[in-house]
């Protein structure tokens, strides 16, 4: 399962899309085209990740956490998701190439399942999986498992702590993956044996957090290692993300800053393929663009910029993002998650407007060129942790 | 025969063939354990078959004998909700349920995967509630063995009492998404649960709606008595392992009667035995086959291992083939780990014996005739008859079968058994709702405001 482009197009741009509720814009759910009662049903999500393939994108990413996104007294506010892992899984059968991402949170969860599950959907979408730990830094979330305290303000300690913990959910993940080489099924009727133990390893995993023994359940993922992506928004997030990901989004707010945090995770220690990153921005497209966020806006009462979106908020046509989108490239960006302000609108305006003005300007594919994420990221299959240097 | 409006109907469900020796991998037919199409294959055939759920089971360790991973049998399996919730997306009827424990993992989470897996397959999501307390299988987990095995149940209870009062936290309307008004949900809709108890403090507001089914099916499998109380009080399914129709009636009548004691109806409890199956034209050809593939589960070394569990010592270096050596079990405790004790191994070694010299029988016989034979073994006509007197009897009220080839050996049976309890008026012919409970003939659940 070499994926690996024999010409990587290198000054291609990726591109993948946020899914979360109705978007990004906390009013997004109260104008047609929005469907806010599809919400908790498939056919909503479908819809979405096939818009998403029939545009050629990379991959979707899913929101997640572990607890509501509104408290109860918001009732104006879309509230209530899915389990992001087990919605990719129910997405991974309709499509055939898009990679899928979803977010787990590392904070409550147990290693071992995140690293199962994930695997697991590298199976089910033959090697299509991805998956974006989040730590939970909410008080609320904590009270919702009982069993750790978490203040309501936190110290930049504790989300040290977190950190350190989610680095390494990441590392045991990483090595349950590992921990069935690829032949490790042999079916050798003369010695009666179906797996050579010697090909199983155990993770031995040692942490101030949790230890791990394995090896994994699940053999090792058709990828070998699916692609691990982290949004880092300071010092701390982008050293794990150096450490750990394949991927890392980032919310630089204009060219200047893209370039000053593509110099800063360049600097980072870093062993194996570069890190990819990218962007995310928070998009309204379309010749009205400004005029719809400025309805929404009034709706939800608040303007959505500045403080109220981490990500920098782009509002034009998609011609004008490409050449946005291009401009930071030339800053060392390789690819853009994009949050649509609106779902499906600023969706169909990524997938329609802007894939066909970027392949206008040459920065985007006009066709799948691999079949797994790793394969479309321009990420070879790792070799095994397990095999002898020499090996590999 | 005649059709008659008092027949009782069965039920029928799919387990995808599991990790240990039942699973044939030597036959050419067999395929992967792992890949999604083989998933595919048997819930489509499940499907095909109007089954009533298709079946997963979990092993969060791989199994270990001598200190070592197990390597005779089949091994590797997806994560359960996982693979479920791609099968959603691939079939439309079939109720899909996953085996997980309630010991390594905690409420709040298992509640809203398993909800989401209810409301992505509208509604057909069961959860088979295990309880496991042993420290082998800790750990690969943040608590190790961290629960000691009276408190198995007492936990798995409390757990499941609060994965319902999340299940019910939000009113079946409280999702408005009224655009013109600007109301997602209605106020007070969404209901703060707060649970104190021995094994979990949680607080807060769940993240899902109320599911199609309310609450997802319940399923128990253990058969001690507290696991027993436990379906009586909880469970809607009950899996069982008692094969012939004298336990059946047993096990049937017991757990029956423990019901009125929770203020349920007998109805409101199926049970349903694993069943294994082996089919040719006639009886004869089928015990001819049903032999074959008792030869092929039990190879020379699986034959040996069996031995080794059962003595807890090393018996690498007698033959197989040739006759039981006088050689005494170990006193101490067991060399296996990650699979079902043998809870008397002296008592079992002197029986194994017993026969062993009775009917002179090699160490790979010995484990052919005592482990693991076929429940159903006959004709298509034979083997219908036989289930529908079980069902008859008040044995069972369906059965969970597992075939012995992934991912073909349930084909088969749907083509040639079904059609046949079809015929006979006690089995479905078509789906009459959408959901695993109207399969079932299961109300939807009370909601506790």
């Amino acid at each position: 399962m070499n994926d690996r482009s024999d010409t990587p197009a290198t000054d291609h741009l990726h591109l993948a899309v946020a899914l979360d509720g109705a978007g990004r814009h906390p009013a997004a759910w109260r104008e047609p085209p929005a469907r806010p009662a599809r919400l908790f049903s498939a056919g909503y999500w479908t819809g979405l990740v096939a818009e998403a393939e029939r545009g050629l994108l990379d991959f979707v990413t899913i929101e997640d956490a572990l607890g509501p996104q509104a408290p109860p007294d918001r009732t104006g506010h879309v509230t209530g998701r899915l389990d992001a892992v087990l919605l990719a899984a129910r997405l991974a059968p309709v499509t055939t190439r898009i990679g899928l991402v979803p977010t787990a949170t590392t904070t409550h969860t147990e290693p071992f399942h995140v690293a199962i599950g994930i695997a697991t959907l590298d199976h089910v979408s033959g090697g299509r999986a991805g998956w974006r730990p989040q730590i939970s830094a909410r008080a609320e979330e904590a009270r919702h498992f009982g069993r750790r305290d978490l203040p309501d303000v936190l110290e930049p300690y504790h989300v040290a702590d977190l950190l350190d913990e989610a680095g390494d959910a990441v590392e045991v993940a990483r090595s349950l993956w590992d921990s069935w080489e690829d032949g490790a099924e042999i079916r050798d009727v003369a010695t009666g044996r179906f797996l050579d133990r010697d090909r199983l390893h155990y993770a031995d995993f040692r942490g101030r957090w949790f230890d791990v023994k394995g090896p994994s359940i699940t053999p090792r993922p058709p990828q070998g290692q699916p692609v691990v992506a982290l949004l880092a928004h300071a010092g701390p997030a982008l050293e794990l993300a150096a450490r750990s990901a394949d991927v890392v989004f980032v919310t630089p707010s204009d060219r200047e800053g893209a370039a000053a945090l593509v110099r800063q995770i360049r600097a980072l220690p870093r062993t194996g393929e570069p890190l990819k990153i990218f962007a995310d921005l928070v998009v309204f497209l379309g010749a009205g663009a400004a005029e719809r966020k400025a309805r929404l806006d009034e709706l939800d009462g608040a303007a959505f910029e500045g403080a109220a979106s981490d990500a920098a908020v782009f509002t034009g046509t998609p011609e004008e993002l490409a050449d946005l989108l291009l401009d930071w490239r030339d800053a060392g960006i390789q690819g853009f998650r994009l949050r649509p302000g609106g779902l499906p609108h600023d969706l169909k305006a990524v997938t329609r407007g802007l894939t066909s003005a970027l392949r206008r300007r040459g920065a985007f594919r006009d066709a799948y060129e691999a079949g797994t994420l790793r394969g479309l990221l321009g990420l070879p299959r790792p070799v095994n942790r397990h095999l002898p240097v020499g090996a590999r | 025969m005649p059709r008659t409006a008092s027949r009782r109907r069965l039920h029928l469900a799919a387990h995808f063939p599991g990790v240990n020796n039942t699973t044939v991998w030597t036959d050419p037919r067999s395929g992967s354990q792992i890949d999604f199409a083989s998933f595919l294959h048997l819930a489509r055939t499940a499907e095909r078959g109007r089954f009533d759920f298709f079946f997963l089971a979990e092993g969060l360790r791989l199994r270990e004998l001598k200190g070592r991973v197990h390597d005779l049998d089949v091994a590797g399996r997806p994560e359960s909700l996982t693979v479920l919730s791609a099968l959603a997306a691939v079939t439309e009827r079939l109720g899909l349920a996953g085996t997980v424990s309630a010991t390594f993992n905690e409420p709040y989470e298992l509640a809203r995967r398993l909800a989401t897996l209810d409301h992505l397959s509208e509604g057909r999501a069961a959860w088979n509630v295990v309880t496991t307390s042993d420290a082998f299988t800790g750990e690969n987990f943040r608590r190790g063995g961290f629960l000691d095995r009276a408190d198995r149940y007492t936990r798995a209870e409390e757990f499941l009492r609060l994965a319902r009062a999340l299940w019910d936290s939000w009113r079946p309307d409280a999702v408005a998404a009224d655009q013109e008004l600007g109301r997602f949900v209605r106020p007070g809709a969404v209901g703060e649960v707060r649970h104190h108890g021995r094994h979990f403090t949680v607080q807060g507001r769940f993240t899902l709606p109320r599911s199609p089914q309310g609450h997802p099916v319940i399923i128990q499998a253990g058969d001690s008595d507290e696991g027993r109380e436990f379906a009586a009080a909880n469970a809607d399914v009950i899996f069982s392992r008692h094969g012939t129709l004298e336990d059946g009636r047993a096990f049937y009548a017991d757990v029956k009667r423990r019901l009125a004691r929770h203020g349920r109806e007998p109805h409101e409890l199926k049970i349903m035995p694993a069943a294994t199956y082996a089919l040719g034209d006639t009886d004869a050809e089928a015990a001819e086959n049903a032999a074959e593939i008792r030869r092929l589960q039990v190879g020379p070394q699986t034959a040996t291992a069996f031995l080794e569990q059962i003595w807890g010592r090393d018996m690498s270096a007698h033959d197989p083939e040739g006759p039981l050596p006088d050689v005494e079990p170990a006193a101490d405790a067991g060399i296996s780990q990650g699979r079902v004790q043998v809870a008397d191994r002296l008592a079992v070694a002197a029986k194994w014996r017993a026969v062993a010299e009775e009917k002179r029988l090699s160490i790979r016989d010995l484990v052919i005739e005592m482990t693991g034979r076929q429940s159903f073994v006959g004709s298509p006509e034979t083997v219908a008859r036989r289930m529908e007197e079980f069902v008859e009897a008040e044995a069972a009220d369906g059965f969970i079968l597992v075939p012995h080839l992934t991912p073909g050996g349930l084909d088969p049976f749907v083509d040639r058994v079904v059609p046949i309890l079809q015929e006979r008026g006690v089995f479905r012919t078509e789906y009459t709702g959408t959901t695993l409970r109207d399969h079932l003939g299961l109300a939807a659940p009370r909601r506790t405001p």
